[in-house]
Formats: structure tokens, sequence, C-alpha cells
């Protein structure tokens, strides 16, 4: 199950509100990098062999294990491929996102 | 208990009595017996810290920021050429916000090598945001290292205690030197507002866009310019444990002078013996010593040249292109002012050259037979 | 999935564990090795960690103030100084009371070999108790693609053009750290996870600097496909231009993947862009400069 951490976009309104020096309060969840995509992955589950590849070699940690099954989650999910290249039984394919 | 000690060592003794609990340094002449008393007095365990033997100055302010950064009391000591090695670093513990203290040598800077007193090395690093402690004696440093532990803590600022190659560093004079215990008690330990650690977990000096910059440098002006208060409050406590008070100045005999020569560091005692020399020729003299450079105490310094028919401002550093630098911080406190003060700037000393009680006379000669200076800078010493 | 899937699902096994330090959102481009790197490594240390990343890739990858993609603390230091941070970090972190936190110094291979390899010889030399990874990505990619003395020879960059292209070999970093005699120097591939994950953990539990040289291909500066950075590490390896290997105590050297049969540069040359302007005799010396380095090696592995 994908936990749910916590995040929002920060503004700050004064410089009261701004730390001593630059640290950071938030997480950089807030930025969904889903939209830079052109293509996404689209997982054949009926072929899935459970094998964790694609999990284990998403850069973004866009894919996370739900019933024991590999789930994009395309609001992060840059579209780079290595999940389909990486499948060993070719399960995954690359679509062209719709405009 | 009194000790005769030398001012390098009075560094080591104040950095031990602050119980620093990290030290990172590199030797440079003539600091070296500040880090090597640091050294015997970790080994021996008379001081519980880490002293870390880096490979070069820049690598011993990187080791302070993180050891600060941890949230323990850092110390570090250099002069001239290790100082400039560390400037990126200076920008980085003032940005920080890193209470680090530092001892430094004012040493010339090379070409050529030259080991001998000169305020440019610290001085050039005005801009970075470091609080400057100019000290003229070595009991000064001792309670000066001490109290800007405090101080800086406090603010969460950096502080550079300064003073002169050979005529302070190596001299030996008798000093006071305070009991633990009652330092402990004046300075607890550091309790960091914000530090490193996996428990709450933070992202510390990260890409900074124009949104966000400005609101943090403007947060640290704002802290700096509560440090003169916060100095003069910290020296009367000082005062209170130890009997004596440091202050931002050194106002001798100022009160009733027509003449005030304003100086720094060790030349500013041997402008004291000078001007106790003239009064007696009956000469209405006064020396004003800056003790902290940064933040510039405008105030006080206004305050105490109110009197004065002319002041005689001693560098013995230059912003080359301009003038000595403490001549244009006076020159700016001046400005908007009442009275159209004839002010002259006069360089000497630069890389060790001696300043003695002959050359207060010829300066505050020159400055009494002329209404105006005859030129920006007046060079005393150099062989024209 | 349809309702036989489901029932024939078995309990998944995953090769690392489950939990991860780093988040989504993230400022890396598409097919980022770097980040597989780092989220592999923070599997094996945990979250007990202190980062100290200079100016590189991942200062901007971490996302910009006040944010940041990991659960770890880090301290973005000054480029030259990851190292040396890394060794102050780890002396305050110690008299403040915390013994226990791992302290990393997690750099590129600009701040690496070039201009922070002064800071971590002093700290090797002081065998400073921090674990010292680098994630090479062969060129200073932060700043746009220039060469750095681990660029390969042979390679496009802009600071080495193709009618002047990288004609130094790429320093032994390696070498360089096990002449230091610290307990623990490894190279890893992050197409080699586990064996990644094994040395990471490894590292962690030993005192002393210990040194992780991490292969971490860059789709961006080395002009290849997102999608084939997990195989570029894998034939790396394979055709042992990056073995992978540990070195003990300066002394002990062991080969963690051997090749029954090693495989020609060729292939792993001509689908990166920055070597597509290599001749065949250029390609030949490469090929013989690696079967050298090669033998080197089996020797120093085989006298252990």
């Amino acid at each position: 199950m994908k936990k749910k951490k916590k995040y929002e976009k920060i503004v700050f309104q004064s410089e009261k509100e701004v730390p001593m020096m630059p640290m950071s309060v938030g997480s950089m969840l807030f930025n969904k990098t889903g939209a830079w995509r052109n293509i996404r992955p689209v997982i054949d589950l009926e072929n899935c062999i459970q094998c964790g590849i694609c999990w284990k070699f998403c850069p973004d940690v866009a894919i996370y294990i739900e019933n024991e099954y590999p789930v994009v989650d395309y609001e992060y999910c840059k579209g780079c491929g290595l999940c389909a290249e990486e499948c060993p039984t070719k399960c995954i394919a690359m679509v062209e996102e719709e405009k | 208990m009194r000790k005769v000690i030398m001012g390098n060592h009075a560094l080591s003794y104040g950095a031990m009595l602050g119980r620093s609990q990290v030290i990172a340094a590199y030797p440079i002449t003539p600091q070296t017996q500040v880090v090597e008393l640091l050294s015997e007095m970790c080994a021996d365990g008379t001081l519980d810290a880490k002293f870390i033997k880096v490979e070069s100055e820049h690598s011993a302010m990187a080791a302070c920021l993180g050891a600060s950064l941890a949230g323990a009391r850092t110390f570090t000591a250099t002069s001239s050429q290790g100082l400039t090695l560390m400037h990126e670093l200076l920008h980085w513990a003032s940005g920080g916000r890193l209470p680090v203290v530092m001892g430094n040598i004012n040493r010339a800077m090379a070409p050529g090598w030259s080991i001998w007193s000169d305020q440019n090395d610290s001085l050039s690093q005005r801009d970075t945001g470091w609080m400057q402690f100019y000290c003229g004696s070595n009991q000064e440093v001792l309670d000066t290292v001490i109290q800007a532990f405090k101080v800086s803590e406090a603010l969460h600022i950096p502080s550079m205690v300064i003073l002169d190659a050979f005529s302070l560093s190596h001299t030996y004079e008798v000093v006071d030197v305070p009991d633990q215990d009652k330092v402990d008690e004046f300075l607890p330990p550091y309790k960091p507002r914000i530090r490193i650690t996996p428990e709450e977990p933070h992202a510390f000096g990260g890409l900074t866009g124009p949104e966000h910059y400005f609101e943090l440098r403007y947060k640290l002006q704002k802290e700096m310019e509560k440090a003169p208060a916060l100095i003069e409050k910290t020296g009367k406590e000082y005062e209170k444990f130890f009997g004596r008070y440091l202050g931002l100045v050194e106002d001798h005999r100022c009160g009733d002078a027509e003449l005030i020569l304003i100086t720094s560091g060790t030349m500013g005692n041997t402008a004291k013996v000078a001007v106790d020399m003239l009064r007696e020729e009956g000469m209405k003299v006064g020396n004003l010593r800056i003790k902290v450079f940064r933040p510039f105490p405008f105030e006080t310094v206004r305050k105490i040249l109110k009197g004065a028919r002319k002041v005689a401002v001693v560098d013995r550093n230059i912003s080359y292109g301009y003038h000595g630098i403490f001549y244009q911080e006076v020159k700016s406190a001046l400005y908007g002012q009442d009275s159209n003060l004839p002010l002259f700037g006069f360089i000497a000393g630069l890389g060790g050259r001696d300043i003695t009680p002959e050359t207060f006379r010829e300066i505050v000669q020159y400055t009494k037979e002329k209404d105006r200076p005859e030129e920006e800078i007046v060079w005393i010493g150099v062989k024209r | 999935m349809s309702k036989e899937t489901k029932e024939k699902a078995k309990k998944m096994k995953l090769s690392l564990p489950e939990e991860e330090l780093m988040n989504s959102g993230h400022l890396a481009c598409q097919g980022c090795g770097a980040t597989l790197a780092m989220r592999f490594v923070l599997k094996a240390l945990g979250q007990k960690t202190v980062l100290c990343i200079p100016a590189c890739c991942w200062s901007v990858i971490d996302g910009p103030f006040p944010y940041s993609c990991l659960d770890v603390p880090i301290f973005h230091c000054a480029f030259e100084t990851a190292a040396s941070s890394a060794s102050g970090v780890k002396a305050g972190l110690e008299m403040v009371g915390d013994t226990e936190t791992t302290v990393v110094a997690w750099a590129g291979d600009g701040g690496t070999f070039d201009i922070g390899i002064q800071a971590l010889s002093g700290t090797a030399e002081r065998n400073d108790d921090i674990l010292y990874i680098c994630y090479d990505n062969e060129a200073y990619m932060n700043t746009g693609i220039q060469r750095s003395s681990a660029t390969p020879y042979g390679a496009w960059t802009t600071t080495t053009p193709v009618k002047h292209f990288k004609n130094r070999p790429k320093k032994d970093m390696v070498a360089i750290m096990a002449a230091h005699s610290i307990p623990y120097v490894a190279t890893a591939s992050i197409g080699y996870p586990e064996d990644l994950f094994r040395k990471a953990k490894k590292a962690k539990d030993i005192k002393g600097t210990r040194f992780l040289h991490i292969y971490a291909p860059c789709p961006s500066g080395w002009k290849t496909r997102p999608e084939d950075t997990v195989k570029l590490s894998r034939m790396v390896v394979q055709n042992a231009i990056f073995p992978l290997y540990e070195i003990e105590n300066g002394e002990k050297y062991t080969l963690n993947i051997k090749l029954r049969e090693k495989k020609p540069v060729d292939d792993y040359l001509r689908i990166q862009g920055r070597f597509r302007h290599l001749s065949d005799e250029e390609i030949e010396y490469i090929q013989g400069e690696v079967d050298k380095k090669w033998g080197k090696l089996l020797k120093q592995c085989g006298a252990n």
C-alpha cells in the first residue's frame, strides 16, 4: 500500500515566517512531475510475473506495490521508460500521452 | 589566576575556557602557538574537544561549519593567507547563521611573503557578515573570545577575534585567567536554534531562488543591528563576573580633546602612550581605539567625536583605489552631521613597519598644522 | 486484472527493502542514474543518516528551498568540502552525544576527483569516521556537461568537443583511495542494485573512512536513451570498463562479479551519443586499455 506522506506548496507571507537560514520545511511531493511526460507506461498485469524489477528501477519512486502487483503513480511518473525496458516479460508498454 | 602568557595562548585559553567542542585548524605563522596549545589541551584532557587536524584552512572552516551545524561549539584560528583561503566559507558561516568563533592574527597579504602585522587580511573580509573585534592586549583577547561565544550564539552570527602579528600574538603580558567554574556560569552550553539531526530532517542551505534569498539576508542584517547593544550588555555582565568591561571602543582622554586620533589594535595602545606624552607637552589630544569594527559603532563614534575640532584616523591597511578602511567607516559615520569636521586619513605600518609614539607625534603635528589634509591619503613612514 | 490473475498472485518477494527514504517529485532528468544510486543507498543506510552534499546534480535534484525530497537531513555544503564538511559534522554529532548516526559525504565525480580531492585525501589520511560516496556520471553534469578527470577517454563533453575529445584516461580514484590505507573501498553500479545495497550496508558498519564509487549514467550528458540507464550500468561491468570489486585495508582485493565471458566495449560505446564520433581505431585503442586494466585487476584479486 502506498503510504500517504504530507505535502503542500509553501508560500511565505513575510520575513518573519522565513527560517533563519535556508532549510527545508516541506516535501517535494507537492511537485507533480507526471506533467513532464510524453509517454506513459501501461502494465499488463495478466503477463506480470511479479518480479519487482519495474518497482526497483524507477528513479522517481513512481511505481509502488499494491496487492502484490506493481502500480504506476501517474502523478509523478516522468515517462523515462526504464520499467518497460527492464521488464523481463516485456509486459509494460510505453503509450503516447493523449494531448 | 594571573599568568604571563602570549597573545596566541590567550586565544587558546579563551577557547578552552569557553569549552569549545570541535576545533579544526591548520597552522600558519604567526598563529601556530594557538593550535599547538589547544592540541596539547585536547590531548591531556584539559579540554574535552575533538581537534581535527585538517589539511588546509578551507577544510578547517568547512569542518567547523559542519560541526557547528551539528550543534557543537566550534573554534578555529588562522591568519592572512589562511583567512583569505577560507573566504568563500566565511560567507557560508554568516549566511548559514553558524556561531563559529575564530581567532585571526593580522598578518600582511602576499606577495611578497610577509609574516608581520597588517590589517588587510581581516578587513578585506569586512563584507562577509562576521562580527569583528580588534584587540589591544592579551587580556582583551581572552576576554573577547569568551564574550564572542556568548554574543555569537545569541545572534547566530560568527565572530572574528583579531590580534596583531608579533606585537600581540607573540608578546607576553600578564593576563588574569578566569576560573572555569565562573566562566561556565557566565557562558552556558551552546543551545542551537536549529541543528542537523535525523530526528528532525531538514535540508540546509539548498537552492534558493530570488523569491526567498532577499528575506534571508534581510534577517541577517537585522540580527547584526542588534549586536552593538548586545555586545555592551554582555560586556556589563562580564564585568560583574570578572571585573573587566570591554565595550565597543576605548575612549582615552577624548572628553576635552581638540584633536582625536582614531586607531585600532596594538597601535591603539601605542597611541595612548603618545597621547599621554603629548598631553604633557600641552596638546589637547585624545585617542579613540575602536574595538568592535563590525558592526561598526556609528552612534558611539559620533558621540565621542562631537566635541573635537579635528580627527585623525590611522589605518594599518588600505583599500586600493580609495583609502584606509577605518577612515572610510569614520567618514561614513560623520556624514550628515552638523559640524564640518576636518577628517585626516593616515596610512602607516603596512607589512609590519613599526608604529611608535614618534609616529603619532608626526601624525598629530601634521594634523595640527593644516586646516585640511593636503592629500587624500597621508602616508606616514613611506620612503618617498 | 482478471480474477484468474488475481487468484494466482503470489506474495511478491522484493530483493531490496520496500521502505523508501527518497520521495517522488524531485527534479532529476528522466532516467537519471544518480537518483537510483541514492534510492538504493538510502535503503541500505536507513533513516539515521546525515548527508553532506556539495555542489552537484543532487544539490538541484533534492529540490529548492524550502523543500526536500529526502527523509534524511542534508547539509548542502560548499563544492570542495564534501569530505571536510562530513568530518566536521561527524565530530560535532559525537560531541553532542550522537555516535550512531551515519555521516555520509555524497558527491559527484567533480566534487570527488577534482575540486574535492584535497579535502577527501585529508579526511581519508586521518581516517575520519565517514562514508564517502561518489556517484559518477563522468562529467560536470550540473553545470552543463563539462569534462572532469572522471570523463573516460574518447568522450565528448562541452569542453572536449569532438575535434578535441577527452584524450586522457579516467583518473583511477579507487587506486588513489586504496593508497590511503583506509578500511574499505569499493566500486558499485546501479545495474547491480543488490551488490550496491550489500556494499552500502557493509560499509555502514565499518569505522573509519569508507569510499564507495558508484557508476551512475546520465542520459542528458551521455546522449543516451533514458530507458538505457540500467542496461548501460550492466554492460559497463560485463565489458570490464567498470569492474565491481572491493579493497579492504588497502590490500585485500575481492572481485565481486566474475566475468565468464568479457563482452567487447564496442556495443557499449556505440549506443552512447558522446562516443558516436569514435573511429574503429580509437575504439580498438579503448578495448586495449580496458584489457590491460582488467588483466592487472585480475592479478590483484587473484593474489588473494
